[in-house]
């Protein structure tokens, strides 16, 4: 019994290693021919999709406007003009024109870069952080240490109900009440980077509140009585006594919600704009990665579907590195407090 | 339940009840559902379709996954012979331009100034290309704001097309395609929303805004719609008839498997597209089926045009069945 339980618990934890590390391969995999192609150059470059001339500039044809032409000539003018605009790529076999849902044509390619998305993504994430932390601090302060016991229950409660909406559900909120909202006291357009910050900042805080209570809610109280007997006020007790005892719990949640605010597509995408410009000003629209992915995903083929993957394995990286960074900084005195 | 055992008694009598499935364009799913209700309840077969995107009806048709394919952009004869594909359109869809401008209700869209706008040249509502064509219209003194479609999607490519064949500076600069950075988007006077709804839902949040939109979801929205110049330089609302009107000039032809676009017709109102289906006439079987459910489709006109589509003119219909018994793919009934 003692071995099959040892080794269903050690299949367990190797089955999530294997899964990170399948997904990333498979990331990978498909994103070869984009990163071959572009290489870390797509890093930094802010076009997407974008078509350029290779060398021989294209000949373009006049539409033909005449109406002088018999319906026979005009028609056929009709059937060669749309030669020039459906057949991009299906009828050769050039290696370069895989991609037979973009606009690759013998003298034209297109061009992938990630950085708006990224820019885009982490400025969302930033502006939903700094948004959302002060107020879980604050929903969290309160539910474990100032609300009377009658009030922290059912708040508590609906800040768990919050977390369970779908995201899908934010982003309708967002669309067609909060953004228009915004736009009218702050400026801007209905849709934009900001009001993106706000809905991901909203749908996150719930997350950061539950937890951040939950980890206070263990200091000892034999901690805090033995504060207040020396005289210091509740902030005093929060400041000096909650807060250092809960402070993994606390990062803990902030990182969990990073890693969501990072990540989280549906809402955004409604949000956020999804043009590939970069904001002037915080109430322009842009995009971020999990938008472009959710938005070209179905309708992509070759190349653009290659540079879809080579985003996914940014964002990947991007969330890895965010978040043991996080971890790492924030948690390696992980014993400290516990010395003290 | 009631459908299902409906559904049975029917296969009893009946006797060879049977199911098909398709996927790809967006575009069409509204119509075909209409018919796939009244195909059902008249003859107890059932069909499967999901609004997938062109992009995936292609890949599913030619990997064979399902065994009809819904795209709104059509295969080249040479690519159709390919993969054993024949292909026919099905119905015929108008892309309207809405827009909210506070006090204007009737505006009207000249070539010039609807190529303007998109190309982004002209800057202002106010702009003398459009005050030229809307006379006594008060026009006011502010950024025109573009929202266009985020995921890639039919309707751009429509609309895009339409451009490349109204404008020879779009289709250098830009042509055909599902999905672009716009001009607009590059001097911040852009945005761009998530489905029809999505553009529709912005175009009514921020005045002074523009954008093309399906026209089903344009009326469901209840959007402006600005009247459009056609080739034959009248104003074209667009309504339903206008759309029929120039459906009528498309020039869909069964020699090269109804390889072309509708948009940019003769006469009638310019921005129309067609939406395609594919099947594989070498499994005849399962074709014949495909082709018994659109040409339901096809004596039911009702069922499209109530939800804003505008059938096949009926010499169209004739070819198409011709093709089917070309390919010896024509339906059993």
């Amino acid at each position: 019994m003692e071995s099959v339980f040892k080794k269903l618990s050690l299949t367990s934890a190797t089955l999530i290693l294997l899964l990170l590390t399948s997904i990333f391969v498979v990331l990978f995999i498909y994103a070869k021919p984009a990163i071959d192609e572009f290489g870390l150059k797509f890093l930094t470059d802010p076009r997407w999709g974008v078509t350029v001339q290779v060398d021989t500039p294209k000949v373009d044809k006049q539409v033909a406007t005449t109406e002088q032409v018999t319906d026979e000539m005009a028609q056929n003018d009709n059937l060669q003009t749309e030669d020039l605009l459906l057949d991009d790529s299906s009828d050769n076999s050039d290696s370069l024109l895989t991609d037979d849902e973009d606009g690759s044509t013998a003298n034209t390619k297109e061009v992938y870069g990630g950085f708006v998305p990224i820019v885009g993504t982490v400025l969302s994430t930033i502006l939903a952080m700094l948004f959302a932390v002060p107020i879980a601090m604050g929903i969290a302060v309160f539910l474990s240490e100032i609300a009377h016991p009658l009030l922290a229950k059912p708040v508590g409660v609906a800040i768990e109900l919050l977390a369970a909406i779908p995201s899908i559900i934010y982003g309708m909120w967002g669309l067609f009440y909060f953004g228009p909202l915004v736009s009218k006291y702050v400026g801007g357009q209905s849709v934009s980077l900001l009001v993106a910050g706000l809905v991901l900042g909203v749908m996150i805080i719930p997350f950061m509140a539950s937890l951040t209570r939950d980890s206070m809610n263990t200091t000892p109280a034999v901690l805090k009585e033995s504060a207040y007997a020396m005289g210091a006020t509740k902030f005093e007790v929060i400041k000096d006594v909650i807060f250092p005892y809960a402070k993994q719990g606390i990062i803990g949640s902030i990182i969990l919600a990073l890693g969501r605010a990072l990540g989280e597509t549906m809402a955004v995408a409604f949000v956020i704009g999804g043009v590939f410009t970069f904001p002037k000003v915080v109430t322009d629209p842009t995009v971020s990665i999990p938008v472009v992915l959710a938005n070209s995903f179905a309708e992509s083929s070759g190349m653009s579907m290659s540079a879809l993957f080579y985003l996914a394995v940014v964002l990947f990286v991007l969330s890895f590195a965010v978040i043991s960074f996080a971890k790492f900084y924030f948690l390696r005195n992980k014993n400290e407090i516990f010395n003290k | 339940m009631k459908k299902i055992i409906a559904g049975l008694s029917l296969a009893a009598v009946s006797s060879f009840a049977w199911t098909i499935n398709g996927t790809g364009s967006s575009f069409q799913l509204p119509v075909n559902k209409a018919w796939i209700s009244g195909f059902y309840s008249q003859t107890g077969n059932q069909v499967n379709y999901t609004g997938t995107g062109s992009g995936t009806g292609l890949k599913e048709i030619k990997a064979r996954h399902v065994d009809f394919g819904g795209s709104d952009k059509p295969l080249s004869p040479s690519d159709l012979k390919n993969h054993h594909l024949a292909q026919f359109p099905t119905v015929i869809g108008g892309i309207t331009m809405a827009y909210n401008v506070p006090g204007v209700n009737k505006l009207k869209l000249s070539e010039a100034a609807l190529s303007g706008i998109a190309l982004g040249t002209i800057v202002y509502w106010d702009n003398p290309v459009l005050k030229a064509s809307n006379p006594g219209v008060n026009l006011p003194h502010k950024k025109i704001f573009f929202v266009h479609r985020s995921d890639k999607s039919g309707t751009t490519y429509n609309f895009t097309y339409y451009l490349s064949k109204m404008s020879s500076v779009w289709r250098s600069h830009f042509g055909a395609k599902k999905a672009l950075t716009w001009p607009t988007d590059l001097q911040g006077r852009g945005s761009a929303g998530k489905g029809n709804f999505g553009v529709s839902a912005q175009i009514k949040k921020n005045s002074y805004s523009i954008g093309y939109v399906d026209y089903a979801d344009a009326v469901a929205n209840k959007l402006s719609l600005a009247s459009v110049e056609g080739r034959d330089h009248k104003f074209i609302d667009p309504t339903p008839a206008e759309f029929a009107k120039g459906a009528a000039y498309a020039g869909l032809k069964p020699a090269r498997d109804f390889y072309g676009m509708v948009a940019y017709p003769k006469h009638g109102y310019p921005i129309i597209a067609a939406t395609f289906d594919l099947v594989h006439y070498d499994n005849k079987k399962v074709a014949k089926r495909v082709t018994e459910f659109f040409n339901y489709g096809f004596k039911h006109d009702e069922g499209a045009s109530k939800l804003g589509y505008i059938p096949l003119p009926a010499s169209v219909k004739a070819q198409i069945r011709a093709y089917w018994a070309k390919k010896g793919i024509s339906p059993a009934k």
